[in-house]
Order: C-alpha cells, then sequence, then structure tokens
C-alpha cells in the first residue's frame, strides 16, 4: 500500500464521519455528496476506475438529487402543517 | 437506563467488537494478494477473446451478462413503481388544490405562475454556469455510453449523466424547457425500450443457435469503436434505459415540488 492509497482510505474515514456527525439534514446531504467523491478517489487510487465512476454518477449525482428533492417536499409539507414540525 | 448502565453496556459491546475485529483483521491475506480462479483466468482470457479492451465491462456485459440484466431491472421496477406512487400522489394534491383555487383570492392566478415563483429564485450565476454546462455534459453522457468497450465507464454511468443534464436545466430555473426537454411518454419509452433491448439482444444469442446472452454479433477488431460484439450494443441499450429511469424519476419530483409546494 502506498502514501496515496493510505491518505485516500483516511480520507474517507475522515468524510464519513463528517457525513454522522453533521446533523442537518440539507448539510448532510451536500456532505454525502463530497462524500461520495472521496469514495470515487479511493477507488480510482486502487486502479478500480469503473467503479470510480459509477460512485461519482451515484454519489454525487443520483443519491444528493434524490435527497435534497425528498427535503425539498418534507419542507414544504412542514409549511402546510406546523403541528409535525419536529 | 442510567447514563452509567448504558456506558457500561457500550464498553462491554465496544470490547467484544474489538476483539472480534482484531481477530477477523489478523486472518485477513496480505494487501494486493489475490487468489480468485475467475479473476485471475479473465485478466488472461477476456481481451484476446472479445475483443473488447475494458475487461471489467466485458464481465459485466457479457461473461455475467445475466447479472446485469437483473440488475437493470431491478431499477426499471423501482422506477416504474416510484412513478406509479407519486403520480397517484399528484393527482390527489391537484385536486385539493383546484378546489383551494376556486376560493383563492387571487383569481388571477394561473397553473403556470408556480414555476414562474421559482425561476425568481435562482441566481444570475447558476443560471449562466448551469446552462453552459448542460451540452459539455450531454456529450460526456454519450461518450460513456458509446465508449463502454475501450475504456472505462459504460452503459450505466452515461446514463446517469445524461438524466444530470436534464437536472442542470432545472437547476439554470427553467422549469418549461425542462418540462419540453424530457416529454414523459418519450422518456418512458426510452426505458422500456432499452430494458426490452437488453432481452432481444439476450434472445439474439439463442436464435443465432446457442445460449442466452450469448456475444453472437462479430466481434471485430480491437480498440475500434464497433468491437467487442453485444458488448457495445448491450452498454448503449443500459445507457438509454438507465437515462430513461432516472429521468423519469428526478422529473416526478420536481413535478411533486412544483405541483405542491411553491407558496408558503
Amino acid at each position: 500500500m502506498n502514501v496515496l492509497q493510505a491518505s485516500a482510505l483516511i480520507l474517507v474515514a475522515l468524510g464519513g464521519t463528517a457525513v454522522v456527525v453533521c446533523r442537518d439534514p440539507l448539510r448532510q446531504a451536500i456532505v454525502a455528496g463530497v462524500f461520495g467523491l472521496l469514495l470515487a478517489i479511493l477507488f480510482f487510487v486502487f486502479q478500480a476506475p469503473d467503479v470510480a465512476l459509477s460512485e461519482i454518477v451515484i454519489g454525487t449525482v443520483g443519491v444528493p438529487v434524490m435527497f435534497l428533492l425528498a427535503l425539498a417536499k418534507l419542507h414544504e409539507q412542514r409549511d402546510d402543517t406546523p403541528e409535525i414540525d419536529q | 437506563m442510567s447514563r452509567r448502565g448504558r456506558l457500561a453496556l457500550f464498553g462491554v459491546a465496544a470490547a467484544g467488537l474489538g476483539v472480534v475485529l482484531v481477530h477477523g483483521l489478523v486472518g485477513l491475506p496480505a494487501f494486493g494478494d489475490f487468489h480468485g480462479r475467475y479473476g485471475l483466468l479473465l485478466a488472461h482470457v477476456a481481451v484476446p477473446e472479445r475483443k473488447a479492451t475494458d475487461i471489467v465491462n466485458s464481465i459485466t456485459y457479457d461473461y455475467r451478462g445475466v447479472d446485469t440484466m437483473g440488475e437493470e431491472f431491478i431499477l426499471f421496477a423501482s422506477a416504474i413503481g416510484l412513478v406509479i406512487v407519486l403520480r397517484r400522489m399528484r393527482g390527489e394534491h391537484r385536486d385539493e388544490r383546484a378546489d383551494e383555487r376556486a376560493d383563492e383570492d387571487r383569481p388571477g392566478r394561473r397553473h403556470d405562475d408556480l414555476p414562474d415563483d421559482r425561476h425568481a429564485q435562482t441566481s444570475v450565476a447558476l443560471r449562466v454556469f448551469g446552462l453552459a454546462l448542460v451540452g459539455p455534459v450531454l456529450v460526456l453522457g454519450v461518450y460513456f455510453a458509446s465508449q463502454g468497450q475501450l475504456t472505462p465507464g459504460g452503459g450505466f454511468q452515461g446514463g446517469v449523466i445524461l438524466a444530470a443534464a436534464l437536472v442542470l436545466v432545472y437547476l439554470a430555473g427553467r422549469y418549461h424547457a425542462m418540462a419540453r426537454l424530457r416529454p414523459v411518454p418519450v422518456v418512458e419509452l426510452a426505458e422500456g425500450l432499452g430494458a426490452a433491448g437488453y432481452a432481444a439482444i439476450g434472445v439474439g444469442g439463442l436464435i443465432s443457435g446457442s445460449s442466452f446472452l450469448l456475444n453472437f454479433v462479430p466481434q471485430g477488431a480491437m480498440s475500434n469503436l464497433p468491437s467487442g460484439g453485444t458488448i457495445a450494443l448491450l452498454s448503449a441499450v443500459v445507457g438509454l434505459e438507465v437515462a430513461g429511469a432516472f429521468t423519469l424519476v428526478f422529473a416526478e419530483f420536481m413535478d411533486q415540488r412544483l405541483l405542491t409546494g411553491g407558496r408558503r
């Protein structure tokens, strides 16, 4: 294992912790996107470019867009009916 | 349970996990030590046999093509299921809103006003940047979906990138443009054709007198665009299916957002 691979592993560990520590769902969706990018870098330095590309499109496009649209929908429902707030 | 009790329970559980984890890690093979028989075999055989320079895609679309078909149909089914659920909810909301609108104090307000509310919220920088990226992203998606047999990439990645171009149009605040760009019947047709195309290419193997999903198309010359036989064709139909499925899902979510929301 070389320095690049070790640092990619450490970055992924830090990124995963950041996703868990982040409590606001909106920020969490963005941080999860950054975490997806870190995972893609990890796959790339471990010589799996196909998996890295899949991770880029799913981790930074697919999942964050779904999260954000779902959050936007929840946000509006909360505005309509304040009693379900928290 | 008291705080001390919880901490004690956590301590015992963490110690147990630690012991098991260390035991498991000690028994692992050395880093980079690989003894998978099929992996070693395919690494030697795949490129000369299939004339496709990306072994990963000759595995996904050829050697384990049936698994990929299963995965494709999982995506197909989940997109259709989501559309069924969301469309019914949207119909319900639309009826409610039609009733509300009848006794609303703003009689001049039309359906079309809702997206314009959003349009005003997006910044100029976001709009310009988003629109400028649409073309390059589309080209990138087509590139990935068509080069699966040559370089890393393939239909799945290309399809998601194509759907991402639509999200960019939406981010640019052009809801009306987006509604024109994703005529839902065409998107549904693309999704269905992609899924059916995969199965049809598989049946082609049966018609040619051998087994399902056999690579029956002539393999062509290595590192040319038409090489790898059915690998290139399957990659293209998967691109069509994935682009259709993701576009459909994104579009349905966005319609939900615009039809049920946009007002305070």
